[in-house]
């Protein structure tokens, strides 16, 4: 390593809207430490026994009156930082439409990721320089947690739940990724590489991935063999919503609420087919919990995702 | 009167502030235990509210009748204790030991037929794992938390027998004074074994029948 | 004004073995093991946890040891992955539940307790005893379960890790803190009915010692947050020995239901493990600066604040967890309100220092360590705080850094403030003070040594609980591991000078500081009665100048004692 380092590597947009905040809390905290030792350190030695210092009574000043004040204060900077911060954090949270979508699957102790071709990688990712990136995350066994310090960005991956992330990388290189959550024997070991690469890198990388089928193509088989399609593909007996085209839309739902149909909401479907009933079918679908995998699930929502508006 | 001295413990003055101490003591334990019995029907609730049809078509399997005779043994034992503390308190000793007699008895009652609700339980196939024979998934939950409440509860039930024993054997020996605080105490106990059922009943056996 | 310190001739030191007041010290009062074991006095007892506290944190220090030692390199040199994962388990466990929480409301509060409030005993004696040896026994499950072969999920037993993957002895270590929450309870049930029902007379609410108010936060904390730790400790051996699948994701179970639940214990366990000190620290400040506490009310107001706001506040552990980003906010704004209080207490003792009569013995250079380290941990807290920073320093060594800032600097020194400035009155002798000042002083230094660089290390992105880690995070492992052998040094200096004192160390009147709190009423170390008679109480506390006017320059004066006995 070049020297001692005392920084991290700012390497996406989020790391230089945080570092902005850190620099800040930096300086007011810096701020009222100093504040408290000097005072400290003054009266200390200014009124330690035997001193000449002018003692006596508080002056008026430093009756209730300061109490109140610092009071105050205090709660204004805790709410002022809490502004601040909280806004950040919502501006970070901003769904980015077309950002690349990378799936990750975590589990005792590697990282499985895999990009919208079906290219696969391994304790690494890949991302281009420039270009959004959202992760979407499981874990096929305890919590663990993907970590990026380069980033700034962390985010617990949980069994049976998906999990997100959003940044957008801004410097090429390559940066470590931890394991942040406790998982088990090797934990410490469960890391992996990020590189930000350009643009045309990243094209030329990626293109020299064994092909592998994209995950849209994998679902269909699975749509077929789980037997979804003989409900949701229009001809059988039982009457159940068409998929097709229905991926972002709006749907309502039996008990009048609406929902946008999205990667949380096709989970549950799967998982819990009776919790959210789209208006006008009856509740006929069993769940599918524990018989489709987390590998599974990916695959079946990019397969539904992927049919075109339209057709039945 | 010599059963107020023998009653009174270091480092109370009176009697009087004793018994008071006794009483804040256990209403504060009692706090406790609201937390404790709140915090599980919380976590109850989420799951619940998760998968409600899971938690009604489990819910219906319960046994509705071991449940309700259950609650109203409970409940007449918790007025058999009020009745026992309350004549400790005014001296009358046969009362007194009559009613506590009549809580254990009661308790033990409520025990035993929890037992034959429980083996059935396990015979029809409701206890989670392999023999398990409810189809949803989290109906598996739903019956984690049937056992895990009756079970805490009955653990309860089994604390307070064994205090509610030990004390009515030493006031039957004549070793413990019936002014002795102990009594209110335990009383205030047993009756919150007894709410906590009044919560438990409808929400594992009621909740999958409306 | 008291007779007391006007500088009679101590009685102890006419009858060595024999206070004059109230009859034999409680010391002497009564021989052989089972007046030991079998005792139903508060001082006895105090000093039974002490024993068995000490015990617990050589236990938890040696996890220290093997976690310092281990990270010295990179690379894994000393122990296996799963002997690293038991070791930080067992350093997180037997610190926070068999030290940290009980340590100062079990031996100082035990001690100090009735005697601040002029009670003869706490008001349940025998139930003290009893969690006593539920606190032990919890102790020796946990100590069994370690050497049978360790625990690694981590103090947290985070679902489904804890509940489906660990190998290891889960449910002796989860029922061991169990039994040790129980204990807990059963303390905090006597320390609330004690100071609601055995005031003596004249002690009224706000003429309570801070001290005494912290420990009745504190008390309140206990007794409405342990259950719940309980709960979610007691559904996890449910899971494990039954089979009941309460946090099973398979089932559709809810691992974050499971951190919502310990969360909501303990978080407010920071709160259990900070209070008391905050009180001990109002103590020695307010002593050795000859001033009235500054704000005494704003004191105990900012006290129930935080025992209060302190359980709304867990959700701030869980920024990373997948819960929803307003509930995050909401726990952002809530944490950084509960800020607020604990700035106004260290506002406060500052000003207590201003123009008073300032000296330096031990306690107090403990104090004014404790003052500056615990304003850095709690100013580390708004980083903590705030979401997005917190996204990125969650699960790093700068949150491991903050927590033993609150715990290790603010707490531990607490402790070891109050453990000198209380030694007089509970042993009846004097501590070598020469050594103890340099003991405090090489504790601020080996802490702030130790535990520094691991902020900066954990904001480099170094992630907590690894044993292998890569190189360029060594210098700063190396500079905290070299601290911690500075830091052990001034841990285990004090335990040799007080034990060299309680043979040699010279006899301690009864206020050797000139202290105005009732304790210092009685004679050191006190008799079983504690009082010879009802002490009567017509003042608030901290009375060391008149109310106009300051401390003199040079000497104490005739302060004001609390109370007398009758």
């Amino acid at each position: 390593m070049s020297g001692l380092r005392l920084w991290p590597v700012v390497a996406s947009d989020v790391a230089t809207r945080v570092d902005a905040i850190v620099v800040v809390l930096l300086l007011i905290t810096g701020a009222v430490l100093a504040l408290v030792l000097a005072l400290l350190l003054t009266f200390a030695i200014r009124y330690r026994r035997g001193s000449s210092a002018r003692r006596g009574a508080l002056p008026e000043l430093v009756q209730k009156e300061v109490e109140i004040g610092w009071t105050a204060a205090t709660l204004f900077l805790a709410v002022f930082i809490f502004a601040w911060a909280g806004a950040t954090e919502l501006g970070l949270a901003k769904p980015s439409g077309d950002a690349l979508e990378i799936h990750v699957a975590a589990k005792q102790w590697m990282w499985k990721t895999q990009h919208p071709n079906g290219a696969r990688e391994i304790d690494a990712l890949h991302v281009p320089r420039g270009q959004p990136v959202r992760l979407l995350m499981t874990s096929q066994d305890v919590i663990h947690s993907f970590f990026v310090p380069a980033f700034r960005i962390k985010q617990d991956v949980l069994p049976g739940r998906l999990t997100e992330l959003l940044f957008t990388p801004t410097l090429t290189g390559e940066y470590p990724l931890f394991c942040a959550e406790y998982c088990g024997t090797l934990h410490a070991r469960m890391g992996g590489t990020i590189t930000v690469m350009e643009p045309e890198d990243y094209a030329r990388w990626l293109s020299a991935q064994p092909e592998g089928d994209d995950l849209g193509h994998e679902g269909r088989a699975l749509f077929v063999s789980l037997g979804c399609s003989g409900c949701h593909a229009g001809n059988g007996p039982v009457r159940a919503p068409g998929l097709a085209g229905i991926w972002g839309r709006d749907v309502p739902l039996e008990d009048g609420r609406i929902r946008r149909v999205d990667e949380a909401y096709l989970r549950d479907s799967i998982l819990q087919p009776r919790r959210d009933v789209v208006a006008g079918y009856e509740p006929r679908m069993p769940s599918f919990a524990g018989l489709v995998g987390e590998d599974e699930l990916i695959r079946l929502v990019a397969y539904i995702r992927s049919l075109p508006g339209g057709q039945p | 009167m010599s059963g107020e001295a023998e009653a009174l413990r270091e480092p109370w003055a009176s009697l009087r502030r004793q018994r008071e101490a006794a009483s804040f003591g256990m209403w504060l334990f009692l706090g406790s235990e609201a937390l404790l019995f709140g915090g599980l029907i919380l976590a109850f609730s989420v799951n619940r509210l998760l998968h409600p049809d899971a938690f009604a078509g489990a819910g219906h399997e319960t046994n509705v009748v071991y449940g309700t005779v259950n609650t109203v043994v409970l409940l007449t034992s918790s007025l058999a204790m009020a009745v026992g503390a309350e004549a400790a308190r005014a001296g009358l000793r046969e009362l007194a030991l009559l009613g506590l007699s009549l809580t254990l008895a009661l308790a033990v009652a409520f025990l035993v037929i929890k037992g034959f609700e429980w083996s059935a339980d396990i015979d029809e196939g409701l206890f989670p794992g392999q023999a398990f024979k409810l189809a949803p998934p989290a109906a598996g939950i739903f019956f984690a938390f049937y056992w895990f409440m009756t079970g805490l509860h009955g653990l309860h039930v089994t604390a307070g027998i064994s205090v509610i024993a030990w004390i009515t054997w030493q006031a039957w020996r004549g070793e413990r004074p019936l002014e002795s605080p102990a009594f209110e105490a335990a009383a205030l106990y047993w009756h919150l074994v007894d709410i906590v059922w009044v919560f438990l009943y409808p929400l594992l056996y009621l909740g999958g029948r409306s | 004004m008291s007779d007391i310190a006007a500088g009679q001739p101590v009685p102890g030191e006419a009858h060595p073995r024999q206070g004059l007041r109230g009859g034999p010290s409680y010391l002497t009062a009564e021989h052989g093991l089972a007046a030991w074991f079998l005792t139903t006095d508060h001082k006895r007892i105090a000093l039974l946890y002490a024993a068995a506290l000490t015990v617990f944190f050589f236990i938890g220090g040696a996890g220290a040891v093997a976690i310092r030692m281990e990270l010295f390199t990179p690379a894994a040199d000393l122990l296996s992955a799963d002997g690293y994962n038991r070791m930080f388990t067992l350093h997180g466990t037997v610190m926070v539940w068999f030290f940290l929480v009980p340590s100062i409301p079990n031996t100082f509060g035990n001690f100090l307790l009735p005697l601040m409030i002029g009670a003869k005993d706490l008001a349940f004696p025998r139930l003290n005893l009893f969690s006593w040896y539920l606190f032990v026994g919890a102790g020796a499950l946990l100590v069994g379960a370690l050497v049978a072969g360790g625990v690694d999920t981590g103090w947290t037993f985070y679902t489904p890790f804890s509940t489906g993957y660990s190998q290891s002895y889960v449910m002796a270590a989860a029922l061991a803190v169990v039994l040790a929450g129980f204990s807990s309870i059963a303390t905090g049930v006597n320390f609330i009915a004690t100071v609601h029902l055995l005031r003596t007379p004249g002690m009224t609410w706000f003429r309570l010692p801070l001290l005494v108010w912290a420990l009745y936060g504190t008390s309140l904390v206990i007794v409405l947050a342990t259950p719940v730790l309980t709960l979610v400790l007691l559904l996890i051996v449910a899971e494990r020995a039954f089979g009941l699948p309460i946090f099973d994701p398979a089932l559709g179970g809810d691992p974050l239901l499971f951190q919502h639940l310990f969360w909501f214990y303990s978080h407010p366990a920071v709160y259990i493990m900070i209070l008391p000190s905050f009180g001990v620290i109002s103590e020695l400040v307010t002593c050795f600066s000859r001033r009235q506490v500054f704000g005494y009310t704003f004191m105990v107001y900012a006290i129930l604040w935080i025992a209060v706001v302190g359980f709304l506040v867990w959700g701030h552990h869980m920024f990373v967890s997948g819960q929803s980003l307003f509930a995050s906010l909401v726990f952002s704004f809530l944490s950084f309100v509960i800020a607020v209080p604990s700035a106004i207490k260290v506002f406060n003792w500052t000003f207590t220092l201003y123009r008073g009569q300032i000296t330096f013995e031990a306690p107090m250079l403990y104090a004014l360590g404790f003052i500056g380290l615990f304003t850095l941990g709690g100013l580390t807290g708004l980083f903590l705080a705030s979401v997005p920073i917190d996204v990125h320093v969650t699960d790093t060594y700068f949150v491991v850094a903050h927590f033993h800032f609150i715990m290790v600097g603010g707490a531990v020194s607490a402790f070891y403030g109050g453990l000198h400035f209380w030694w007089p009155k509970v042993t009846g002798r004097l501590y070598p003070e020469a050594w103890a000042r340099f003991a405090a002083v090489l504790m601020f230094f080996g802490f702030s040594f130790t535990f520094f660089p691991q902020f900066v290390m954990g904001f480099l992105g170094m992630p907590r609980r690894y044993q292998v880690y890569p190189p360029e995070f060594q210098i700063w492992h190396v500079l905290s591991s070299s601290g911690a052998v500075l830091l052990a040094a001034a841990y285990l200096l004090p335990m040799g000078y007080l034990a060299w004192s309680l043979i040699w160390g010279e006899r301690a009147g009864e206020d050797p500081w000139q202290a105005t709190g009732l304790e210092w009423r009685t004679s050191s170390p006190p008799p079983r009665d504690n009082f010879r008679a009802v002490p009567v109480v017509d003042t608030g506390p901290y009375f060391y100048h008149p109310d106009k006017e300051g401390p003199r320059h040079d000497r104490r004066e005739a302060h004001q004692n609390q109370g007398h006995e009758t």
